[in-house]
């Protein structure tokens, strides 16, 4: 174990997005039964970008729905590197809505360097799908568990993350932008990729420690090989089926309020200065 | 030499205050504009910034913005009258930090939703964000969450918000409340979108075209309900809360 703590984060970001690293439908295989692939937004087309279907995970029928990363640059170019436009996000909302019409849970894989920062993306509403999806989640009466396989990051993992349980493997990492995007943005310098990763607080075990997610699952081999891959999947199925029993027990209405409740305290500390700050004085 | 030093102290503090007062003076300005003259009264503006990361420089950057914007942090909520009808109001600040939302601007908007909601009042926000704040981290991303989730059950309640996109409104910011609104006002030529403009060309390798992510362009595009300048958006929000159902108390 104590040769582990010593992975560092920038490590941790180039494992989570790695090739040869599991993809959604090696989870799906692994975790489910008869599972059906449904396709599009009903309204523009379908984004491939977004996976999404409905399984059965012991004998119980659940709606699954992830990013799509390839393992080589043609299915990586099919599938837009994971990079999702607003219709992968509308297909989402849509199978999400109809998890909770049959009252089954939803599992989702968050594995995306981001939303597809494209003109098309922008002309389509980018920013309105994230936020309608975002809104929604909130609010559906159906007990949503996200896993974070790979790489989070940005809205455009939390477009499908808004969930009552985010659990992630021991080496994926979840962010509010890339490491890169961060140093350019920060620090005007997109080299300084490394140093961002040290301070970006990104890591399933510093994630968790900060009470943004719920549970982390061990990747004691590398994942990339059968035996490590079957070893984790071991674990992360008995914590869902765990997690789910649990969530559907609950009333509906305690659901969605915990969800809430959830989310509204994720505040950091604040510190309020006693006197209203010279702020107000505007108002006088 | 003494006297020398002193004096250009003296002057340098008179100029930092002078321009501090300048933008105390600005801050609000869209929420005092539209309200009744002395009706616009500030809550939580005791709320400060912390650094939950321990993100090294942060603090100081903070301590820099509130000295040059003189508030502190980047959203002021508070309650007004618009020709007599209530409504709770929040104005993002782009002077402080870009008017990034971190933990405090996510907290403050999700309490100006639950007082909207406590108080039945209509909620209007005038959005202007870079997007959601760096230096916090993954506690920015969830208050994405945690404001869609405020302003959800704020409108399944019944109230009605009114979100106002002012230039400009990207990122995490333009990606949660800020078109979440049951009416989504723009002013004129704002830069509005998801991906900032340098990213997408970055993305693509070509030049964007004139007016691209302009509000004219997001009307066209119908991603906005209408184009509002400042001076016309009293009497715009008027009749709107007035075809609300909103009354003058």
């Amino acid at each position: 174990m104590a040769k582990k703590e010593e992975i560092s984060a920038y490590k941790r970001v180039q494992i989570a997005r790695h090739k040869d690293r599991p993809k959604v439908n090696d989870y799906v295989e692994a975790l489910f039964d008869d599972f059906v692939e449904l396709c599009g937004d009903r309204l523009a087309r379908d984004d491939k970008s977004i996976l999404g279907g409905i399984a059965s995970f012991h004998g119980i029928p659940v709606t699954v729905i992830g990013h799509r990363k390839g393992k080589n640059l043609e299915e990586n170019v099919k599938y837009n590197f994971g990079m999702a436009s607003p219709e992968g996000y509308r297909k989402a909302l849509r199978l999400m809505e109809q998890a909770e019409k049959f009252n089954r849970p939803i599992i989702t894989f968050i594995d995306t360097p981001g939303a597809y920062p494209g003109m098309e993306a922008e002309e389509n509403g980018q920013s309105i799908a994230i936020a309608t999806n975002i809104a929604k989640m909130s609010g559906l009466k159906t007990p949503i568990i996200s896993v974070v396989t790979g790489e989070g990051s940005s809205g455009g993992a939390l477009a499908i993350g808004v969930s009552d349980k985010i659990i992630m493997l021991e080496n994926a990492i979840y962010a509010v932008l890339s490491p890169e995007g961060f140093a350019s943005i920060l620090w005007k310098d997109s080299k300084r990729v490394k140093e961002a990763c040290e301070v970006m607080n990104i890591t399933a075990d510093s994630l968790y420690k900060f009470g943004i997610i719920d549970g982390v699952v061990r990747e004691e081999e590398s994942i990339t090989t059968k035996d490590g891959f079957e070893k984790m999947i071991r674990e992360l199925d008995s914590l869902l089926i765990k997690e789910i029993t649990s969530l559907n027990q609950k009333d509906k209405e305690s659901l969605v309020n915990s969800r809430y409740e959830k989310y509204r305290h994720i505040e950091g500390e604040r510190a309020p200065v006693l006197n209203i700050g010279e702020a107000s004085k505007w108002t006088d | 030499m003494n006297v020398f030093s002193n004096k250009r102290k003296v002057l340098l503090a008179y100029r930092k205050q002078r321009t501090k007062n300048k933008m105390l003076s600005m801050t609000g300005r869209r929420l005092k504009f539209v309200s009744d003259a002395g009706t616009f009264k500030e809550i939580l503006g005791n709320f400060k910034f912390n650094n939950p990361l321990d993100f090294p420089e942060y603090d100081e950057k903070l301590n820099e913005n509130y000295d040059s914007t003189g508030v502190n942090d980047a959203a002021l909520v508070g309650i007004g009258k618009i020709k007599g009808i209530d409504f709770v109001g929040v104005e993002l600040n782009k002077r402080f930090l870009m008017g990034s939302m971190g933990t405090v601007v996510g907290e403050k908007v999700t309490r100006a939703c639950e007082l909207a909601k406590e108080k039945k009042l209509p909620l209007i926000i005038f959005c202007a964000s870079g997007g959601a704040r760096m230096q916090e981290g993954m506690f920015s991303l969830m208050q994405m969450a945690k404001t869609s989730a405020a302003i959800e059950s704020f409108k399944n309640s019944g109230g009605l918000y009114i979100s106002i996109l002012t230039h400009p409104t990207t990122g995490g910011v333009s990606a949660s409340f800020a078109t979440l609104g049951d009416i989504i006002l723009a002013e004129p030529n704002a830069l509005i979108g998801f991906a900032g403009p340098r990213v997408i060309e970055q993305t693509i390798k070509q030049k964007l075209p004139e007016g691209f992510q302009r509000s004219e362009f997001q009307l066209e595009h119908g991603m906005v309900d209408k184009i509002v300048p400042l001076d016309e958006m009293k009497e715009q929000l008027y009749k709107l809360l007035k075809l609300h159902g909103y009354k003058e108390i």
